[in-house]
């Protein structure tokens, strides 16, 4: 249908989270809107796939809801990072940069 | 630990849906509204937002569902969901299910209950602690019947004990054990408990700790210590003192001693021998209280040696060991007093380590085997039955076909179906295990009852541990698969539209769908000959054991066993004592004849003693068993006199030394030569000095010790020329009166005589036949599998005849039309029946001749491959089979035509 990359699972639940970092609190429509732009329209969430996703990662302690009223009076649940969840990023990150710089090392064998 | 708890909420997520589901609804609700405002801004019409929001978030219900996965366990709610269904389906179908469970409760049941016994007597370890680490040390082979055995635990002497317990490198310990049994006083009847003899060191190696008191130590265990200090089990604290402390200090008195009570063993030891529970233990020395010498004898067996090893050692190097200190242990306990062949013999003896963390167990040599056998045996009706009940789960599968089909065609997955139709067999499997299980329990604790006898009554732990419950499970879910998984994955594989527009018509005549039921119920077949053949070969075995004539006549006699020590009479008036008590029983008026005996055959012990028979042909040296009688003895064990004469009141101890010899002495020792006048040399044994018989008659063969045992060469000799003959008094009593009123008679009059003669009795009929209880045992059991796997077959061939019959109803029904006799109809349906019968016959044949080989050792007078037995089962297997197909097939030929035709 289209030719932009799936979002597949490990980095969505990154890009969720790094979205709450920058915002503080959001719901779950915010942080698809974020995660869409951030990645210049390159990534198309299926917006429904993001709850799956968040309710992972509340399970796992990353993230916390409530529910709230957002900007045009509307109920809406908000999310937001724990102390957890700031530890999660940062090992997550380090992760991803070590991958990213073996492949690179693969992709551009002279930088090496 | 993120892990956990995200698992943790996973669980809960399974609970409280409603409101969950609702907050869902809200937040999906919510986020399509603020989309929708976000899309109106851009310019769209509202509708137009709202099903662009809808389709940007990928639908609403998938969105729900994916959400709904990430909430619980899904596994966990579709194996809720298949239970409940399954459950709905089993209680729509009460008939199905009771059939089903009922069968399955039986197979389960019996398979465990045999198990159970199985565990009890031969996997479980002793009761004590780290039981891994229990040795035993004895003879390697053990005593071929040197000296004096006493009991089930005659392995080893005292004074060998006294060498096996100077060297303990690789043990922490060793102790000695023996078992038997004292009368105890008590002024209501006369009884006797079951004493566990140990040496001092004995409960501190096994790690067995007090519940009350203390228990013995070596300190009351000391050499001519007299009577002292005994230790109770918890069933005889539980029994004789309802469990009352003020049991500890008070006195017992046992064997005319008196001991003080100092302590109760923890209620799981039941001692070292399973199968029996001791009352008392004393303490290993006492024994020579009751019997002189006995610890200094080297010629007399009766107790047994264990050990425990160190931590680092092994049973190897135990062994090892063991037979270096070996030689030299057996050299400074050479027996005194024999010939020289038997010291021979004896320095042949080899010590050697055993593991004996499981026990000893005479019930275990004697049953171990049988038991093995009636698993298998239970086993194979358990498979009978499971398919049955395939057979049965393929048939309503047919039935459901459209429902399944319904199921596939709006999307269910193969898998999932399978898992829902596993999850209902799952479901009856447990449901028998449950019902299974305590059916084992009552049906264990049923043969328990049917091997004890009054005088020695089994105790055994049927108590379900790991194993049971392992062993239980497993059978259940093997049975599961067996019955459930193959009409699982067939019903699963029919395509959803044939099954649709078939409507449950043109399957009928499909030949292949039924090859598999009928493959079952061949193998059904041939199972149940081979379960039948076997049967009915221990069934024959048994009426062979109980009708054979052993030689003497067994009704109408009782054993009276007297004991006179307490009366402490002189040895040399002992014997005029013991002829005035059987004259005593000889003045009761009911009383035909009685006699004195050493030894009663099948029921009494043995007695062998080296003989060198010079005859008219020559010398010959050999053994003979050896009973010393007094006149009347043949007259009342009925043992017809062949030739010669009877010895009587005038043989002596000082008239010429004669006795009788059976018919099998004289074809062994004097190659069937006229035996009148031969002599008989014994040779000498402690107390029973070298001596020489004069052959003054020949009596019938009689059995003399087991019934399955061939007839050994025996030698009656007077009782009145034998000196050395105890404080004990064997008598035998005819009488044709009824016994009870008899036995009363006797001990009334033994007990004029003086009533602190100890008296025992026993019928000799009951005591041979409870010395039949294993083949009983077997014959029962196996019968009743038997007749329990035919009915089973029995059923499912009439099940499937039927089936198919009412299946084949249209097809039958046009014959009809074009002019088949009824009778063609008939055979056309019986002879369907009967190929399978005959082909099941004809493999079960085979199956037997190969299979009921493995019980020629528990067949007397019999050959397993009989070849009257195999015919009789085949042909009533045939009979049976015939009778089965008859009734489906006998309706089918009375249908009227158009009522079949109209059959649709």
């Amino acid at each position: 249908m289209n030719d932009k990359p799936e979002v597949w699972q490990g980095t969505l639940a990154l890009m969720v989270l790094k979205t709450l970092e920058r915002a503080g609190s959001l719901h779950g429509y915010g942080i698809a809107r974020q995660i869409e732009q951030t990645s210049a329209d390159l990534l198309s969430v299926n917006y429904g796939t993001l709850y799956p996703a968040l309710l992972k990662l509340e399970q796992e302690g990353c993230i916390a809801s409530e529910w709230g009223v957002s900007d045009n009076n509307r109920k809406a649940k908000f999310y937001q990072l724990t102390r957890a969840g700031r530890k999660q990023i940062e090992k997550e990150t380090q992760e991803w940069e070590q991958m990213a710089a073996i492949l690179a090392r693969f992709l551009n064998p002279r930088i090496a | 630990m993120r892990m956990i708890r995200a698992w943790i909420l996973r669980i809960a997520g399974l609970f409280n849906k409603q409101r969950k589901d609702q907050e869902l609804e809200d937040e999906i609700e919510s986020h399509i509204q603020m989309h929708t405002e976000d899309n109106v801004r851009l310019g769209m019409t509202p509708a137009e937002a709202r099903r662009q929001a809808m389709i940007k978030l990928g639908g609403v219900e998938s969105t729900k569902e994916a959400y709904r996965d990430q909430r619980g366990l899904p596994w966990l709610e579709t194996l809720w969901q298949d239970i409940r269904f399954g459950l709905r389906m089993l209680r729509k179908n009460p008939g199905f299910t009771a059939v089903t469970v009922l069968t399955l409760a039986l197979g389960i049941g019996a398979n465990t209950a045999i198990f159970q016994l199985l565990n009890a007597v031969r996997l479980k370890t002793l009761p004590v602690a780290k039981p891994q680490e229990l040795v035993e040390v004895r003879i390697v082979g053990g005593n071929p019947g040197l000296g004096l055995s006493d009991g089930a635990n005659a392995e080893m002497t005292y004074p060998l004990w006294e060498q096996v317990r100077k060297h303990r490198e690789p043990f922490a310990g060793l102790f000695a054990w023996s078992s038997g049994e004292l009368p105890i006083a008590s002024r209501v009847e006369m009884r006797t408990v079951r004493c566990l003899w140990t040496s001092g060191d004995s409960f501190s190696v096994l790690g067995v700790a007090p519940v009350r008191g203390r228990l013995l130590n070596a300190d009351d265990d000391r050499r001519g210590a007299g009577p002292g200090n005994v230790a109770i089990s918890y069933a005889f604290w539980q029994s004789e003192f309802g469990g009352d402390d003020s049991a500890i200090g008070k006195s017992v008195t046992l064997g005319d001693r008196i001991f003080q009570i100092v302590g109760v063993t923890p209620p799981p030891f039941f001692g070292l021998e399973v199968g029996k529970q001791f009352d008392v233990a004393l303490p290993l020395t006492t024994r020579a209280l009751w019997w002189d010498n006995v610890l200094d004898r080297t010629d007399i067996w009766w107790l047994r040696v264990m050990g425990r090893l160190k931590p680092d050692a092994t049973l190897t190097q135990a062994a090892e060991f063991v037979k270096t200190i070996s030689a030299s242990a057996i050299e400074a306990t050479l027996p005194v007093g024999y010939a020289a062949g038997a010291v021979a013999t004896y320095r042949k003896f080899r010590l050697s380590a055993f593991s004996a963390g499981t026990g000893v167990s005479k019930l275990r040599a004697d049953y171990e085997r049988s038991l093995w056998l009636l698993l298998g045996i239970t086993g194979l009706v358990l498979t009978i039955a499971c398919v049955n009940l395939a057979n049965l789960t393929l048939a309503r599968a047919s039935a459901r076909s459209r429902e399944i089909a319904v199921r596939l065609a709006i999307g269910a997955s193969r898998s999932r179906l399978i898992r829902q139709l596993l999850s209902e067999s799952l479901l009856l499997a447990g449901l028998g295990a449950v019902a299974g299980a305590f059916l084992a329990r009552f049906l264990g604790q049923s043969i328990v009852w049917f091997l004890s006898t009054q005088k020695d009554p089994l105790a055994i732990d049927l108590d379900a541990d790991w194993r049971v419950l392992a062993f239980t499970s497993t059978v259940a879910i093997l049975t599961c698969v067996f019955f459930g998984l193959t009409p699982a994955i067939r019903s699963s594989r029919i395509p959803p539209a044939a099954a649709l527009s078939a409507g449950g018509r043109g399957m009928a005549g499909n030949r292949e769908r039924f090859a598999l039921q009928r493959g079952l119920t061949i193998l059904q077949m041939a199972v149940s000959l081979v379960l039948l053949s076997g049967a009915l070969l221990l069934v024959r075995s048994f009426w062979n054991l109980t009708t054979m004539h052993p030689g003497f006549r067994q009704d109408g006699v009782f054993v009276t066993y007297v004991n006179f020590t307490p009366l402490k009479i002189p040895m040399e008036r002992c014997d005029a004592f013991k002829s005035e008590v059987l004259e005593q029983i000889r003045s009761i008026p009911q009383v035909e004849s009685a006699a004195l005996t050493t030894h009663v055959p099948v029921i009494g012990g043995s007695w062998t003693l080296g003989v060198h028979v010079t005859g008219a042909q020559g010398e010959k040296d050999g053994a003979s068993k050896v009973t010393w009688i007094s006149p009347g003895y043949f007259q009342t064990m009925e043992i017809p006199i062949l030739a010669g004469c009877d010895i009587s009141k005038m043989d002596t101890a000082t008239s010429l030394k004669v006795a009788l010899v059976n018919e099998t002495f004289v074809r062994q020792w004097l190659g069937g030569a006229d035996p009148i006048g031969a002599r008989v040399r014994t040779s000498a044994e402690p107390g029973y000095p070298e001596a020489t018989h004069e052959i003054i008659g020949v009596v019938n063969d009689t059995k003399y010790g087991k019934l399955q045992s061939e007839i050994p060469p025996i030698t009656f000799v007077p009782a009145s020329q034998l000196s050395n003959a105890g404080t004990f008094a064997t008598v035998v009593v005819r009488s044709s009166a009824p016994l009870p009123g008899i036995i009363r008679a006797v001990r009334q009059r033994v007990s004029q005589v003086s009533p602190s003669i100890h008296i025992d009795t026993v019928v000799l009929r009951t005591r041979i036949r409870e010395g039949l209880a294993r083949e009983r045992l077997l014959a029962w059991l196996s019968g009743f599998f038997g007749v329990l796997a035919v009915v089973l077959v029995v059923v499912g061939l009439y099940g499937l005849i039927s089936y198919t019959t009412l299946l084949r109803r249209n097809e039958l029904g046009i014959r009809l039309v074009l002019g088949a006799q009824r009778s063609n109809i008939l055979w056309l349906v019986l002879r369907q029946g009967l190929n399978l019968a005959v082909l099941g016959v004809v493999i079960g044949l085979i199956g037997a001749v190969a299979l009921t080989r493995f019980l020629s050792s528990l067949l007397f007078d019999l050959q397993p491959t009989d070849p009257l037995t195999l015919l009789v089962t085949s042909l009533l297997l045939v009979a049976i089979a015939s009778l089965a197909c008859w009734v489906p097939a006998r309706r089918a030929s009375r249908v009227h035509p158009m009522e079949a035709l109209r059959y649709e």
